[in-house]
């Protein structure tokens, strides 16, 4: 166990944890983006940052990646804290006009709108990666990727072509924080990242529910037979 | 088998006496910079000229690597700073080759072919009499120049690979100790201690340690490591071994932007001719102590010259760097504890080890030990390469060295630490160049560039100009850096063009501090300096574009016009001649004026005026 101070509160923690972990399980509001409980983080977003003071030295850190240090002195609060928050609120603000989650967090800091010129091509994606990861990680099948770098950067399948390895299981769509990703699902066929997906209708009770794609996936990777797969989950 | 040091010094002896049986042997630079201006072909034509005339046994031709006065080149050298010729063979190859055998034969000074004293008719003849060559301190740039970097017996003769039997007397932690003792400090940038980092990576827990060599130069004009490792490969390999021996490594890592081909060619080529001899390999110079090098080519981007994204290449992932909580000396190179340098710091460890500490702490400020390399670029008349010992002034560098500002125009800054370093005004000209002196007002040592700028360099173009660069190098990764880049550009183009408003300068401040403390990585980080350090000590340009909309410097097209004053001018027409749209009107003798809707607002009439008659308005 280590021993730290948050805002001037004691608190102790497990070594080797997160500081963002560790504040939040303490009760300090401490926001974030491309956190994720099943795929921790990489702080690319930059809002969950925290002022820490370790042997003296001030920095302002991603908490979702700084590791507990005995003696450590952490401020959720602070000027620097809120200057980051805000200016990365305002910037996102700029870059995805339409995604609500984003509007919702610049109106808690007091950003009402930016003073850049707001985008019109980026949608609601804030390049958090959750999505590549979720797909590479948990789904198995690294449909996603991130290309290009600085402004030009972007997620997709490769060369923003339908995938070949996408299953069409819409996982991203569950992870992705802002809601960026569009699944459309219509007389049958579904419709994720360009690519089309036939959806299997269940012999029971007749109705569309998954990609017939992913269940044939599921059914070599599992070793699960097509026909169980076929019937809908609320008949099985 | 490996050489051991009687070996070494026999393989040296052998060469020596090779050289010697000549009489004179002509040194032709071959640097990018020279090969650009026709290296490669005067050393084809001098060398078969030499044989042509039966020469073969008297004059030795060869090739080095980078002087440092790429400007002047090709360079070519005779003796031991004996005569320094320039540009030679650019104008007339012929001639220049038959002026050289006199030289070489007969003693003839080709007085065509010497440098000149810029708006004097002094001419030198021995580089140590050239200003640029005289304020230099060359400790790892020494061989350069002199050795050929494509034969090792050449580094071999001149004392190379001898560090490494000193290195191997002593053990681990004295090894370390010297090296912290020497003040060394990283060159790539950052000035951490580069004792302090190899006694974390030697103490860090783990079989496979890592080394790396970060020779991913980037900045746009730098070109430091690139003549490092072209014109002496050998003293980074040594520098490794060294290394790799007290830290505990066997397996290092150069990282060389694949922009470089020669520098790629000859360290491989070096790598290999080391292997051959057993220095590196299996048993380093017969010890049990094993220790290879590999090169690793780097694809371009610009942020893979910061360690933990040059690690996430190297590792075959796009180059994106992490955030350093833990230190890479613990987890760097597939997690491994690995040790980043950059290839100048490598080069300086043999000198350290051969001449001790004694000698190397004698060179530099108290906090800057030893020298520092530096591409002087910019409007300055002597460009190129130098090495300088640290705490030597700026005002000494730009206008001893470098012979001042081009023209007749004045000094008005110099930009050090790369794309993003500050803007360093006259005021601070007489400061030392050293890590923390440079830091305190607002920009860096970094890696070594150093842009300097007169009155017709507009600062917030200039800031324009690096934040574009940083915006489109950032790897995007990080949403402060990725968006914060893009919105300073932004605004500083609007600012450019006239569209400004006051409180952008507050704006950019607030901005350029979020950029600060909240990006990941070093480019983030240090992205808004031009901006900052700008608006600091040229905040009267920025509101002259804002407030009276005019560029004072005539650089920003949109609020710059061209006017020539009719009572100075004379009629000379050197600007209408001069004019690439030829917007320039009328008679001989008689006032120019410039035609607006012709007028691409170049300024290259206000450049050319030897009567100051053109106005930028």
């Amino acid at each position: 166990m280590v021993q730290l101070a948050i805002n001037g509160r004691r608190v102790s923690a497990g070594k080797g944890e997160m500081l963002l972990k560790v504040a939040q399980r303490e009760g300090f509001v401490i926001p974030t983006l491309c956190y994720h409980e099943l795929l921790g983080s990489a702080g690319r977003c930059r809002l969950c940052v925290v002022e820490v003071h370790d042997a003296g030295k001030k920095r302002v850190v991603a908490s979702c990646l700084y590791p507990v240090k005995e003696g450590l002195e952490v401020f959720t609060d602070s000027d620097e804290v809120k200057l980051v928050r805000r200016t990365v609120l305002e910037l996102l603000l700029a870059r995805n006009p339409s995604a609500e989650l984003i509007q919702h967090l610049a109106r808690q800091h007091g950003i009402n709108e930016a003073r850049y010129v707001p985008d019109q091509d980026k949608g609601k994606c804030i390049l958090c990666n959750l999505c590549v990861r979720c797909c590479k990680e948990i789904v198995g099948v690294s449909a996603l990727g991130l290309s290009g770098k600085g402004p030009v950067k972007k997620v997709g399948p490769p060369f923003d072509e339908p995938s070949e390895t996408c299953i069409g299981c819409g996982a991203c769509v569950v992870i992705c924080p802002t809601g960026h990703i569009v699944m459309e699902e219509s007389k049958g066929v579904r419709t994720i990242w360009k690519k089309k997906f036939a959806l299997a209708m269940c012999p029971t009770c007749k109705r569309y529910h998954l990609p017939i794609f992913q269940l044939e996936w599921i059914s070599k990777t599992r070793n699960i037979p097509m026909e169980e797969l076929m019937v809908c989950e609320d008949c099985r | 088998m490996p050489l051991s040091l009687e070996q070494l010094d026999a393989v040296g002896l052998k060469f020596k006496e090779k050289e010697r049986a000549f009489e004179k042997i002509i040194r032709v630079c071959c640097g990018t910079g020279c090969i650009t201006s026709g290296a490669n072909r005067l050393l084809e034509s001098l060398r078969s000229a030499v044989e042509r005339e039966g020469l073969s046994s008297r004059i030795l031709v060869k090739k080095t690597g980078c002087h440092g006065l790429c400007e002047r080149g090709p360079i070519v050298t005779l003796g031991k700073d004996e005569i320094l010729y320039q540009t030679v063979g650019k104008r007339d190859l012929d001639r220049d080759v038959e002026l050289l055998l006199k030289t070489a034969t007969e003693g003839k000074i080709a007085d065509l072919l010497l440098l000149k004293a810029p708006g004097k008719k002094e001419k030198f003849v021995s580089p140590l009499e050239i200003p640029f060559y005289k304020g230099q301190k060359r400790v790892v740039l020494e061989m350069n120049g002199v050795i050929n970097p494509e034969e090792i017996d050449d580094y071999i003769a001149h004392g190379g690979y001898r560090a490494p039997f000193k290195a191997f007397q002593m053990t681990q932690e004295k090894i370390i100790d010297c090296i912290s003792a020497s003040g060394l400090r990283g060159r790539g940038g950052g000035g951490f201690p580069t004792g302090r980092k190899w006694h974390s990576a030697y103490e860090a827990d783990g079989q496979m340690k890592y080394l790396l060599a970060n020779g991913d130069e980037g900045d746009p004009g730098a070109f430091m490591d690139r003549s490092l490792m072209e014109g002496n490969p050998h003293a980074i390999i040594e520098g490794m071994i060294i290394g790799g021996y007290a830290i505990g490594s066997n397996k290092g890592y150069i990282y060389v932007r694949d922009e470089y081909p020669l520098a790629v060619s000859r360290l491989s080529r070096a790598i290999e001719q080391a292997q051959n001899y057993g220095i590196l390999g299996r048993n380093v110079f017969g010890s049990d102590f094993e220790f290879d090098v590999e090169i690793f080519r780097g694809g371009g981007a610009f942020v893979c010259g910061e360690s933990t994204a040059l690690m996430s290449s190297v590792e075959g992932r796009a180059g994106e760097p992490r955030d350093k909580y833990v230190h890479t000396v613990e987890q760097g190179l597939w997690a491994k504890p690995t040790n980043l340098n950059n290839v100048e710091t490598w080069a300086n460890v043999p000198s350290i080890i051969n001449e001790g500490l004694e000698w190397y702490t004698s060179i530099g400020t108290k906090q800057s030990k030893g020298t520092k390399i530096f591409s002087l670029v910019g409007k300055v008349n002597n460009t190129g390469l130098i090495e300088v010992p640290m705490g030597i002034t700026l005002r000494q560098i730009i206008f001893d060295l470098g012979g001042g500002i081009r023209g007749r125009r004045r000094f008005k800054a110099v930009q050090t630490g790369g794309p993003s370093g500050g803007c360093i005004p006259e005021q601070y000209l007489d400061m030392p160049v050293d890590f923390d002196s440079l830091a305190s007002i607002g920009s860096m040592m970094g890696s070594g560039g150093m842009i300097v700028m007169d009155e017709r360099d507009c600062m917030v173009d200039v800031a324009r100009y690096f934040l574009q660069f940083l915006m489109e190098e950032s790897c995007g990764k990080c949403t402060p850096c990725r968006e914060g880049t893009r919105r300073m550009y932004e605004i500083l183009d609007r600012i450019c063009k006239g569209e400004g408003k006051i409180e952008d300068l507050m704006h950019l401040e607030e901005l350029g501090r979020g950029l600060q403390w909240g990006a990941i990585c070093g480019l983030g980080q240090t992205a808004p300096n031009p901006v900052l350090s700008t608006i600091r000590y040229f905040s009267d340009e920025y509101k002259a574009h804002i407030i009276e909309g005019r560029c004072p410097a005539g650089v920003c097209k949109d609020i710059t016009t061209f006017t020539i004053m009719e009572d100075k001018c004379t009629g000379c027409m050197r600007c209408a001649a001069e004019c690439p749209v030829g917007a320039v009107v009328g008679e001989r003798k008689a006032p120019q004026t410039i035609n607006d809707m012709l007028c691409i607002t170049c300024g290259i009439c206000y450049d050319v005026c030897p009567f100051d008659a053109v106005k930028i308005s």
